[in-house]
């Protein structure tokens, strides 16, 4: 078992659904069990996974080889580094609350349902490990057809728009991917990562080669201005599945630009990097006000998600700069950009967090009141202090509160974005302002105030249950944000090596 | 050392947890003790240190309690610098805490987020005490925001009232601002230190003189003066400096107790504290200084005004505050950082002092904040009255009483720094000697409205039943019973804050302004040091009282009393006059210059109409109108005759799509299968 840790990992829950199917057929009961077992199972392997993990060593442990389709010399590679085992920490963790979440929000074929989270944590886990271009294009899209189901079968009254903009959105900018992805393979022979960053792309390769690359994952982070999928495929989703697209799905677009765009196509990623830079920026501050109109609360954390995910891309973009710069410059060294890329990974945890409870949040308020508008609440606070305490704390969260997750991730990228430019890190800056005022004006209608309405004053406060999700997200923001010393150690080698791998000039 | 430091902050956060999440459990009693313990254990710890510091000689404490992050050479800690200032502060603010704790026994007694409240100030105690005892640029940026988020939460206290989280959502956001810069300016810190330790980055300021840098092309602006105007955008907007002030006001939304704690003694000092301990940055700038000093001034002075126009009792304390907290940006200004620490440290007692004698007033009102129903106070209330009285004549700087020591040094170190020279310190001269007369005015204006002249109120025993009426409004100046002296737990605090209000400049003028208290923790460049040149005619703390009776800023006091007594006390008829002939300024007054119609409708509305316009134009109109939704329907048209040979369940195809992918994946499993 020891050899195959990642493929037991990625296994272990498509082995799972298929239990949850075939033996919760009948009892939704059952079914509930064997789903969270797996998942608890597979969250258990990956705490395993950490603990094993060598930091003192190069990257990339748990290595996995083996042929797949010889005839195209692919490969099944699978291996893990400090950055991958976060991300996988973070998706069987969010995917255990979430099966919490989900025990009584669904009755409509439960085991389907379950089943269908199941199978979406194992091919995420994939695109977390693949090694081989090929099969991360394979987990990556496949990803989407179980999101698609969720949103199309237990989602809300517009799910089929939603799923078919969220489908028809996310496959367009795969399919540039995949020519990327033909391109090389015809031109190379080989589509392992590795290989591929080693491999001299000349400058008009690389420059087509980001591009591609760019339109795929800009839509999956998303970034401005390709994120309009978004909105809608989170208001029509259910809560379990709006909570894996912010925590997880959204993560997977950040991980492509740095395990492709920045190793593979250096050059043109530093060429380029003004865009990214800029599109994030637009993201911070434009999203971010349009954020602050919206009148469904799902809405506003959707775009609020966007909003975030620009710190994410902004960091990996300035650590390009600042990388680029460092090597022209005599003096220069590459430490600002180990600070703007560890800011932009932990960002991508914390975001984790914070969405994934923020839209628990809803889901609770909507399993008690079925509206996901603001002007339909009021008042919380008096009926259900304990969710007012949560949701205001997660509130905080996403300002970016120091103490908080959120506060790690945008405080290193707003230092590092400094020693890049700093307007960089003064229009960066603004989301302190912008993004506590969305979030905290949400709070304001929706948790304070006299009771508006006769359904808020029958309301119950959040069981056990509900508070186990929400209290689980809480507690590991605020562990994040107290101490990110582990979390950052842990990632250290990873980003290293990818600074390494920006730092050599194809051209 | 570092163990008893520990406690000191963590003692508070204890209490702050019993009391949150388990205040059902504990009570309300256990949540006041458990809230108390923790405080009075950060302030017998911090006396500890205290004496340890300054009567024993021990040396400054500076170490790191653990790694928050470290990246390469960059490493960010939670330590603490416990050096004469910082214990001071400790002190201060442990001292403040734990009155008001008691304080809020007997004010928040009926209310039923009795353990909440003691949660939140409590927690505040601690984040307060991490504010101060930072040794690094991070963690004060961690007790910066942490402090706000407390305020926040006390403002929205009364969650109930639309006001109230009106209130809070604006300071937050207001704080925001300046936390906005001062982010920025810490981030300019780090570029060009490469580091958030306070002292690798004093001991290295030098590296900075000279150097410039380019945030527009084409400007080079010094390094120092970036850094010390971007820091101190921060220190606006928590220490309420004009044009950030606006928060402040409305904080008064939150419970009395907190105003007191929160919104006057210690929270809105961080700004001071920080730009103080700043000191070795201020010092390289010039500029940096003189933009201080006019804010400071135009603070002192204009907010002040706005005093003497307002009618709730809160208010009128709440604009002495912001005018005071001028004073001090004042005397940073002109680099008299300790005098703004010591005008900090009595004004933290004094003006706790009033705003806890105005909570009494406001309990015995039943409530009622408005001065036009009150009057006569003064039989029924006499401890209030004796300390109210107390600390206004501190805060009018009356010769003898805390406020004069440390309100004169200000006054006369701004002096000196004008005859140096520098258009800057002369306009700051002038403002704070006006503010001198118009602190006066407004703080006789509300002793004598409150406590003296007439009854403006009846005591109707039928009015309670009125008020027993959830939806009946209680008329303004109809009380149920006649208003009777607060408890026991309310007047004691007032009567040991008035202890210091009274005395504490007696024995501390002398070291903390000329001597060397501060020690090493203050830097002031010999070219502006006006308190050393002030100290060669300072003599004892009794010839300087003596020798204020006969100084401008005395005559000037005293003038606004003989003003108030005959406005308010002798004649008041005349005050109606007075307002009447001066109507225009009055109404500039009532409307605060009105900051706050422009901020509404500049930046609030000018937000959401961005916001709206990018989503419907951009968004809706442009992105999914135009780009999606356009393509998505010319694609539409051109399969609808292909459409008709598929089947169309999708769920069909998805699931045949997991199938194939599932197979592929697995086909690994079997060797050779693909390798003939």
């Amino acid at each position: 078992m020891s050899q195959h840790l990642l493929s037991w990992l990625i296994w272990l829950p498509i082995l799972g659904a298929v239990a949850t199917v075939v033996m919760g057929s009948t009892s939704p009961q059952r079914a509930r069990w064997i789903a969270l077992s797996t998942a608890l199972l597979t969250f258990g392997l990956s705490v395993f996974l950490l603990l094993n993990y060598a930091s003192d060593q190069p990257a990339l442990q748990f290595d996995e080889n083996a042929p797949w389709i010889v005839a195209l010399n692919l490969r099944y590679h699978l291996a893990a580094d400090g950055i991958s085992l976060a991300l996988i920490a973070l998706t069987t963790f969010t995917t255990v609350l979430v099966l919490v979440g989900a025990w009584a929000s669904v009755s409509d074929r439960v085991h389907q349902y379950l089943a269908s989270f199941l199978l979406l944590e194992s091919f995420m886990l994939g695109v977390f490990c693949a090694r081989d271009a090929l099969l991360f294009y394979m987990f990556f899209e496949a990803m989407l057809v179980p999101m698609f189901i969720i949103i199309g079968i237990w989602g809300g009254p517009r799910r089929v728009y939603a799923t078919l903009k969220f489908f028809l959105y996310t496959f367009f900018g795969s399919i540039f991917m995949l020519v990327g992805l033909i391109y090389m393979a015809v031109e190379t022979g080989n589509l392992d990562l590795t290989y591929l960053a080693n491999y001299p792309f000349t400058e008009r390769e690389q420059f087509w080669l980001f591009l591609a690359f760019l339109i795929a994952f800009a839509v999956k982070v998303p970034m401005f201005p390709v994120h309009t999928w978004l909105p809608d495929a989170h208001v029509e989703a259910p809560t379990g599945g709006s909570v894996i697209l912010a925590a997880i799905m959204l993560k997977v677009g950040g991980y492509g630009f740095l395990r492709f765009s920045l190793p593979i196509t250096p050059d043109a990623a530093h060429e380029l990097a003004w865009l990214v830079i800029a599109l994030s920026l637009i993201a911070v501050v434009y999203i971010g006000l349009v954020a602050l109109v919206q009148d469904d609360m799902k809405k506003l954390i959707a775009y609020s998600s966007i909003s975030h995910m620009g710190f994410v891309t902004l960091g990996m973009f300035v650590a390009v700069l600042l990388v680029r710069e460092s090597m022209i410059s005599a003096t220069g060294s590459v430490d600002g950009a180990r600070l703007a890329l560890q800011g932009s990974m932990v960002q991508m945890i914390s975001h984790g967090f914070v969405s994934a409870a923020l839209f628990s949040c809803v889901g609770v308020m909507y399993e008690r009141v079925h509206s996901r508008m603001i002007k339909d609440y009021g008042g919380l606070a008096n009926t259900m202090p304990w969710f007012a305490a949560l949701m205001v704390f997660l509130s905080m969260a996403n300002s970016g509160l120091p103490g908080t997750s959120g506060f790690v991730g945008e405080f290193m990228v707003i230092l590092a974005s400094f020693q890049s430019h700093p307007l960089i890190a003064a229009s960066a800056g603004l989301t302190l302002i912008i993004g506590a005022a969305y979030t905290l004006w949400l709070v304001k209608r929706v948790i304070f105030g006299a009771v508006v309405n006769p359904p808020i004053a029958k309301l119950q406060d959040v069981n056990a249950r509900e508070l186990l999700v929400l209290g689980g997200f809480a507690l590991a923001s605020l562990v994040v944000g107290l101490w990110p010393a582990p979390l950052v150690s842990l990632m250290d080698g990873s980003v290293n090596e990818v600074l390494q791998q920006l730092s050599r000039v194809k051209i | 050392m570092q163990a008893i430091l520990l406690t000191i902050v963590l003692a508070p956060l204890a209490g702050s947890i019993i009391a949150g999440l388990f205040g059902r459990q504990v009570g309300r009693s256990g949540a006041h003790w458990a809230a108390i313990a923790g405080v009075s254990i950060s302030l017998l710890l911090s006396l500890l240190v205290f004496k340890q510091m300054v009567f024993d000689g021990a040396a400054p404490f500076n170490e790191n309690i653990y790694t928050w992050f470290e990246i390469g050479p960059y490493s960010a800690h939670i330590g603490f610098l416990v050096d004469r200032l910082s214990v001071m502060m400790m002190v201060v603010v442990s001292f403040v805490s734990l009155m008001v704790h008691i304080y809020t026994i007997g004010y928040m007694h009926d209310d039923p987020g009795y353990q909440r409240f003691f949660s939140y100030i409590a927690l505040f105690t601690f984040s307060m005490l991490m504010l101060v005892m930072s040794n690094n640029f991070l963690q004060l940026f961690f007790g910066w925001e942490a402090v706000g988020l407390v305020s926040y939460l006390l403002i929205g206290f009364w969650f109930k009232r639309p006001t109230a989280i009106f209130a809070s959502l604006k300071a937050f956001l207001v704080n925001r601002v300046g936390d906005f810069g001062f982010l920025l300016g810490i981030a300019c810190v780090f570029l060009y230190f490469g580091t958030l330790d306070y002292a690798t980055v004093f001991a290295g300021r030098e590296q900075i003189i000279g150097q410039h840098i380019e945030i527009f092309a084409g400007q080079p602006w010094a390094v120092a003066t970036v850094i010390g105007v971007l820091l101190f955008i921060g220190a606006m907007a928590k220490s309420a400096q004009v044009p950030l002030h606006v928060w402040l006001p409305d904080s008064m939304e939150g419970p009395t107790p907190i105003s007191a704690l929160i919104h006057a003694a210690t929270m809105v000092t961080a700004g001071i504290f920080m730009v103080a301990r700043m000191s070795p940055l201020y010092e390289l700038s010039e500029p940096a200084l003189a933009f201080v000093v006019v804010i400071g001034a135009t603070t002192a002075l204009f907010t002040g005004l706005i005093g003497l126009v307002q009618y709730d009792i809160k208010r009128v304390v709440a604009y002495s505050t912001l005018s005071q907290l001028g004073y001090m940006t004042v005397a940073l200004g002109a680099s008299a950082y300790s005098a703004a620490v010591f005008h900090l440290m009595t004004h933290a007692f004094f003006k706790a002092l009033l705003f806890l004698t105005a909570g009494s007033v406001i309990i015995a009102m039943h409530h009622e904040q408005d001065m036009r129903y009150m009057g006569g106070l003064k039989k029924y209330l006499p401890i209030t009255y004796w300390t109210a009285l107390i600390g206004t004549l501190a805060l009018t700087g009356t010769p003898f009483f805390s406020g004069f020591y440390s309100k004169d040094a200000i006054i006369e170190a701004v002096a000196i720094a004008a005859e140096h020279g520098g258009s800057a310190f002369s306009y700051a001269y002038w403002c704070v000697l006006i503010g001198v007369f118009v602190t006066a005015l407004y703080s006789f204006r509300l002793l004598y409205l409150t406590f003296h002249g007439q009854e403006r109120f009846v005591v109707q025993a039928s009015a309670g039943h009125v008020q027993a009426d959830a939806h009946a409004e209680p008329i303004p100046g109809v009380l149920a019973r006649a208003p009777h002296e607060s408890p026991l737990v309310v007047t004691i605090p007032l009567l040991l804050l008035a202890i210091p209000s009274l005395m504490i400049a007696w024995w501390s003028v002398g070291p903390m302004l000329f001597g060397d208290f501060f020690g090493a923790s203050i830097v002031v460049d010999e070219s502006h040091n006006v308190l050393g040149e002030l100290a060669g005619e300072f003599h004892g703390a009794l010839p300087a009282a003596l020798h204020g009776f006969t100084q401008a800023p005395f005559l000037l006091a005293f003038a606004g009393f003989a003003l108030a007594t005959y406005l308010y006390l002798i004649h008041p008829p005349a005050a109606a006059m007075v307002r009447r002939w001066l109507a225009p300024a009055v109404r500039i007054l009532e409307r605060k210059y009105g900051f706050d119609e422009f901020n509404q409708a500049v930046f609030a509305r000018g937000s959401l109409w961005l916001g709206r316009g990018f989503w419907k134009v951009g968004d809706i109109g442009l992105l999914d109108g135009a780009m999606v939704n356009g393509s998505a329907n010319l694609i539409d048209r051109a399969a609808g005759v292909l459409r008709t040979i598929q089947s169309g369940h999708l769920y069909h195809y998805a699931f045949a799509m997991i199938l194939g992918l599932i197979a592929l994946l697995g086909a690994f499993l079997i060797p050779g299968l693909w390798q003939q």
